[in-house]
């Protein structure tokens, strides 16, 4: 009998022990971030640029989530205009995504930021393998957007662009960004992963900031 | 006078099957709190160890009540398994065996695969702690059942 009691109380202690942690962990978690990590001066940004709600997004333009997130994200912007930017940080987690982020960066010196990252996302199936990327491919999708390819080769290979990506990698590796999308409205990261927290979020940061 | 002399000797045997499941509960919470609540990607070879490790948490209680010496057999093989895969990957992690032939990074597209604990800690590493002192636990278990 003694045993029992022994074991389910120890069994309980466990559990208890786990949500306790559960729940610390997340509330450490919710804290703010540092504003110099959170954003980078001259990030591709969507919406108002005085809006005083600011979601950072890091994404991978190989991710299938990040695909799916983008109209959403859009979506959020419309729906408090004037008060909700997003800004895009790249995280590039698949291997090959730091080629296809450098063409993006490229992209936006011929004003085509948001076409080149639109058509990368709808075309995914073309040049995204196995959770691969594949460079090559994705070149020959962003061709369509008839850019010059002179410049964009030579744009790609800017120092700038080069150091704008690995302060986003480095960035992200400091916010603990290991999956894409990973949201920051306002400095706060989403309590957990869903299409419904991150739009609680910015309607809490709209409340508070409007 | 029978009972009196394989009293200690069950007493101490179902301790330390005991001792063994307190520990194989806390490694399955624990691993279940990286991958769920820290969000650590989860490497192939960690699964195998799961794989190891999740059952003897419910096994190791089942021969807890009633105690059953019999279950060192059954969890002994678990652990074993596990233990082997916790080696291989240590050394993977290690540099022992060549970079080449890492499987973690396979089929998870997310780049970090080690995270460590207060700067020395793997999670390979617990993992190995954890069914070297489970598989002692068990054998100890087993010498109190037989002498």
């Amino acid at each position: 009998m003694n045993r029992k009691i022994l074991f389910i109380s120890v069994a309980g202690l466990l559990v208890l022990a786990f949500a306790v942690a559960a729940v610390l962990f997340q509330q450490s978690a919710s804290g703010r971030f540092d504003q110099t990590v959170l954003e980078r001066q001259g990030a591709p940004i969507k919406g108002p640029q005085d809006a005083k709600v600011t979601i950072v997004e890091f994404l991978d333009p190989a991710c299938g989530t990040c695909r799916d997130f983008y109209p959403f994200v859009k979506k959020l912007i419309d729906q408090y205009p004037g008060k909700v930017r997003a800004m895009v940080r790249y995280a590039p987690l698949h291997p090959g995504s730091d080629q296809v982020v450098k063409m993006l960066e490229a992209a936006r010196y011929q004003d085509k930021f948001w076409q080149a990252l639109e058509l990368l996302f709808f075309e995914q199936y073309r040049w995204v393998v196995n959770h691969r990327s594949q460079p090559s491919q994705a070149q020959a999708v962003l061709a369509a957007l008839n850019l010059d390819q002179k410049r964009f080769l030579a744009d790609m290979k800017r120092p700038e662009v080069v150091q704008a990506i690995e302060k986003d990698v480095q960035d992200g590796q400091t916010l603990n960004v290991r999956a894409t999308p990973e949201f920051f409205v306002n400095g706060r990261p989403m309590p957990s992963f869903g299409y419904d927290q991150l739009s609680r979020l910015v309607e809490e940061a709209v409340a508070d900031a409007y | 006078m029978k009972y009196k002399i394989s009293l200690p000797g069950i007493e101490s045997g179902w301790t330390l099957l005991f001792a063994a499941w307190i520990v194989a509960a806390s490694a399955t919470l624990g691993s279940l709190f990286f991958s769920e609540i820290m969000k650590v990607p989860i490497c192939t070879l960690c699964w195998y160890q799961r794989i190891a490790m999740y059952p003897l948490a419910l096994v190791l209680a089942l021969g807890l009540f009633p105690h059953d010496p019999k279950i060192v057999r059954y969890a002994g093989a678990l652990a074993g398994i596990g233990w082997f895969i916790a080696l291989y990957h240590v050394f993977l992690v290690a540099g022992i065996i060549p970079e080449s032939a890492q499987p973690c990074v396979q089929g998870i597209p997310c780049s970090q695969t080690h995270i460590s604990l207060l700067g020395f800690l793997s999670i390979p590493v617990m993992s190995l702690f954890t069914f070297t002192l489970i598989g002692v636990l068990l054998f100890g278990a087993h010498r109190m059942e037989s002498s």
